[in-house]
């Protein structure tokens, strides 16, 4: 059966959606962890910078006081990049979708939606702020459950991956960039017991740390750590597994449902993999892990935009496209 | 009008629908024996306990996303169909009479539109008056001596029906041109199924989920002749229609795409949909857009839904659409008084389901006649839907009557009159315990070859107590509806 151009394009970003939505969630846990450390108040404007939201953050506040930019990442709906606004984009998307994605799919997503928009008229607490974000990564993991289970597996099911992979290797570069812009430790505390505790709880916050454990029992550096969360090829949230998958995806789905597009989309991403593949992390590192997540990023970009031109029709507004770069 | 002898009930001893017909309990002349073990199941239930199952119901709709969208000022708001559990019944024989009318209504409109569209014979016999329809705004021109497959133009069609206080069905009014409702006729059965397994066990009622495949089949049977494996779509008008839902059910019911304007393109007369490998050809369009946006090339030019250039291929016959363009003009209000003529002229009939007696206020003697009894009288402008401009006579003001005549007297032509028909009363649970409230009935017919009624159709129900006016729109719900197993 033909796959509308429309939908594709919805369900792509329907699965970008609930895969950011459960990213913001993490970030937001593992910076109120940080709060709780010695450094204060600095970071939480962090994540206003990991997001480039400084213009439109302060247009509205002062300063970026836990309670401001909570309310700013949790129920701003001015914000694009708020939970409360990725739902509603998410089930936006959802509902254009609904004769093609099962009941379970779109009813999760709109109790999902009214609970946090309930929960946005009474706002939360500082010190609830992880029970919140715990509950957000569950309703988001409980879609990912009921999609696994329920969705059709026809040329939109790749759709959905693809969206999912591709929003997923972009957060976790984002995710590492929080370790570079918030708690670049000066050269002294580099092994220190801060430097490791919140080289942990990033690991943590992609649920990454036994797995790191498991291929490194001793020791933690930032070397080992990103390398892991870049380049391992077991790890579910790394980097390389999912353009990995992207590539096995879209060449499937091309000769599957025998596509004549995508061929700039498919070199694009040859290209990023092998670009992955090629440098080992302390290369990395030396020349600067900011701004080679930066270009991984405009990768994932440039790859979304060859998929949107070969798939999701020539004229389609990607106006739902709310990338931050 | 006490209620009729019946099992003594401790849920509906103190029910008393007063001076109407009621749906569950008949009336003295008419006693509903068929509806007997049915009563006697809602009487052993407990008050509090179908107020707990109701309002299980309607969380369930809206989690469900069962909703349609009420505009504010700058909100849309999702708000669901308020669902009354308390059934409306109608028995086997009943439902034959109404099935014969409904298909002999449809019957004879599609052959006055074809009429019209052609040899307009209706109009040259003096029947119906040539400027009623030709200078209807609904009169398409474009459709003059097109021919649509099986000569039908009303593939499907919602008749709103009303009881009166004798228990007599009148056809209140048609919708021959996008009809809407069904999805909660069907939605509503699926509630009832899972709240109240209990009341329906082995009753023996009519199911309805078959509509989208009866649906189906119609868009198929109409598709251009040559086409081995018709390409079918719902053509909406977006996320933002209030019918949204309708839309979503109907595609996923049929499992064909449901597409907007901006998917479609039409290159050479023919219509394709954009997909992830590009065009892909279209033949039968169930469209939920009026005329008027269809194609703004041909009607609106300013609308955005549409498709241009889709008239032109839908003249050319390599698209059909349902329901075929031009088919306001059989459900206009000032129409419906001639449809009783009608049927006797095409099909040399009595109508089986009688018009509500009407006056059309075009012609001198019924305008002084309304005029006259104002106060007496519902008074409807004929281009209005969803219950809007209605003045309703012994309920309005002093002021409000005075506001009705300066408008007939101004324009006439726009205004029909029908007495107040007491709409018949069904059983409702309220704030108050149960009570009863006004319902209507909106059979939908499928139409290609032959016709097909749904057994039963949306029973709209008017939650304020008093009111008549049973549209969504204005506050009102609806009702499961059963049509009984049995021989007729």
């Amino acid at each position: 059966m033909n796959l509308l151009a429309r939908y594709a394009e919805n369900i792509f970003w329907m699965a970008r959606y609930m895969e950011r939505a459960e990213n913001l969630a993490r970030i937001l846990d593992v910076h109120e962890s940080f709060a709780r450390d010695t450094r204060g108040a600095t970071n939480w404007f962090s994540i206003v910078q990991l997001n480039a939201d400084e213009k439109d953050f302060f247009s509205r506040h002062d300063r970026p006081t836990a309670t401001a930019v909570i309310h700013y990442y949790m129920f701003d709906t001015q914000n694009q990049n708020s939970l409360l606004s990725m739902l509603r984009m998410a089930r936006e998307n959802a509902r254009t979708l609904r004769p093609w994605i099962s009941t379970e799919m779109w009813t999760q997503i709109n109790v999902f939606h009214n609970k946090l928009l309930e929960m946005s008229a009474k706002g939360i607490a500082t010190q609830n702020l992880s029970k919140v974000c715990t509950w957000i990564k569950e309703e988001c993991q409980t879609h990912a459950g009921i999609t696994e289970g329920t969705f059709y597996r026809d040329q939109g099911w790749y759709f959905y991956q693809m969206g999912k992979y591709i929003e997923r290797a972009d957060q976790t570069t984002r995710l590492l960039d929080i370790k570079y812009h918030t708690l670049l430790p000066s050269p002294v505390e580099v092994g220190s017991t801060l430097d490791v505790s919140q080289w942990t709880t990033v690991l943590r916050s992609t649920a990454g740390y036994h797995a790191f454990r498991r291929v490194y029992p001793r020791g933690m550096s930032p070397t080992t750590v990103a390398g892991f969360m870049l380049f391992n090829e077991g790890f579910p949230r790394s980097v390389v597994m999912c353009v990995r998958q992207i590539d096995g995806l879209l060449t499937r789905m091309r000769s599957r449902y025998d596509l004549r597009g995508g061929s700039n989309a498919m070199e694009r991403v040859d290209e990023l993999l092998a670009a992955l593949l090629s440098r080992p992390i302390e290369s990395v590192l030396r020349d600067g892990l900011h701004e080679y997540l930066d270009w991984i990023q405009l990768q994932l970009n440039v790859v979304t935009t060859e998929i949107a031109q070969a798939f999701f029709g020539m004229d389609a507004p990607l106006a739902v496209q709310s990338q931050s770069q | 009008m006490s209620v009729p002898e019946g099992k003594p009930s401790d849920l509906l001893s103190s029910y008393d629908p007063g001076l109407y017909f009621d749906e569950l309990f008949g009336s003295m002349d008419l006693p509903a024996e068929h509806t007997a073990l049915i009563r006697q199941r809602l009487s052993g239930l407990d008050f509090d306990e179908l107020r707990r199952r109701a309002q299980d119901v309607e969380r369930e709709l809206y989690n469900l996303g069962i909703t349609f969208i009420v505009y504010s000022d700058k909100d849309a708001v999702d708000r669901i169909l308020p669902f009354d559990t308390i059934p409306r019944v109608i028995s086997a024989k009943e439902w034959a009479h109404l099935e014969a009318g409904v298909t002999q209504r449809v019957t004879a409109l599609n052959l006055f539109l074809h009429d019209i569209y052609h040899d307009q014979k209706i109009l040259k016999d003096g029947v119906i008056p040539r400027d009623l329809v030709e200078g209807n705004h609904n009169f398409r021109p474009q459709m003059i001596g097109l021919d649509v497959p099986f000569n039908t133009y009303i593939h499907i069609m919602g008749t709103d029906l009303v009881r009166d206080r004798q228990g007599t069905f009148r056809v209140l009014e048609d919708n021959g041109r996008v009809p809407s409702g069904v999805s909660y006729v069907v939605e509503n059965r699926h509630m009832m199924q899972r709240v109240f397994p209990d009341l329906m066990q082995d009753i023996g009622i009519r199911p309805v989920d078959n509509y989208g495949h009866k649906l189906l089949d119609a868009m198929m049977e109409i598709a251009p002749q040559g086409v081995s494996d018709p390409q079918v779509a719902l053509l909406s008008p977006g996320t933002y229609n209030s019918a949204y839902f309708e839309h979503i059910f109907l595609a996923r019911e049929m499992g064909v795409p449901l597409v907007e304007g901006r998917d479609l393109v039409v290159e050479n007369d023919r219509v394709y949909m954009k997909t992830t490998n590009g065009l892909a050809p279209l033949h039968s369009i169930y469209r939920r857009l009026d005329d008027a946006f269809l194609d703004p090339r041909a009607f609106n030019p300013d609308s955005l839904l549409g498709v241009p250039g889709i008239l032109e291929a839908y003249r050319k016959g390599n698209v059909a659409l349902a329901n075929a363009i031009g088919t306001g003009v059989a459900d206009d209000k000032a129409v419906y008084c001639y449809v009783p003529r009608m049927i006797k002229y095409y099909l040399d009939q009595d109508p089986i389901i009688p018009n509500v007696d009407t006056r059309i206020c075009r012609e001198p003697d019924a305008l002084q006649y309304t005029l006259d009894h104002l106060a007496e009288l519902v008074v409807k402008p004929v281009g209005e839907a969803g219950g809007y401009g209605i003045t309703i006579g012994p309920r309005a003001s002093k002021a409000e009557l005075e506001d009705c005549r300066a408008k007939l007297l101004a324009d006439p032509s726009n205004y029909i009159s029908q007495p107040v028909v007491d709409l018949s009363v069904c059983p409702t649970v309220t704030e108050d315990g149960i009570e009863p409230r006004h319902v209507d009935l909106r059979p939908f017919a499928i139409t290609a070859r032959n016709t097909w009624v749904l057994p039963g159709g949306l029973s709209r129900v008017a939650l304020k107590k008093g009111t008549l006016i049973v549209n969504s729109s204005q506050g009102g719900g609806s009702k499961d509806t059963w049509v009984l197993e049995g021989a007729a």
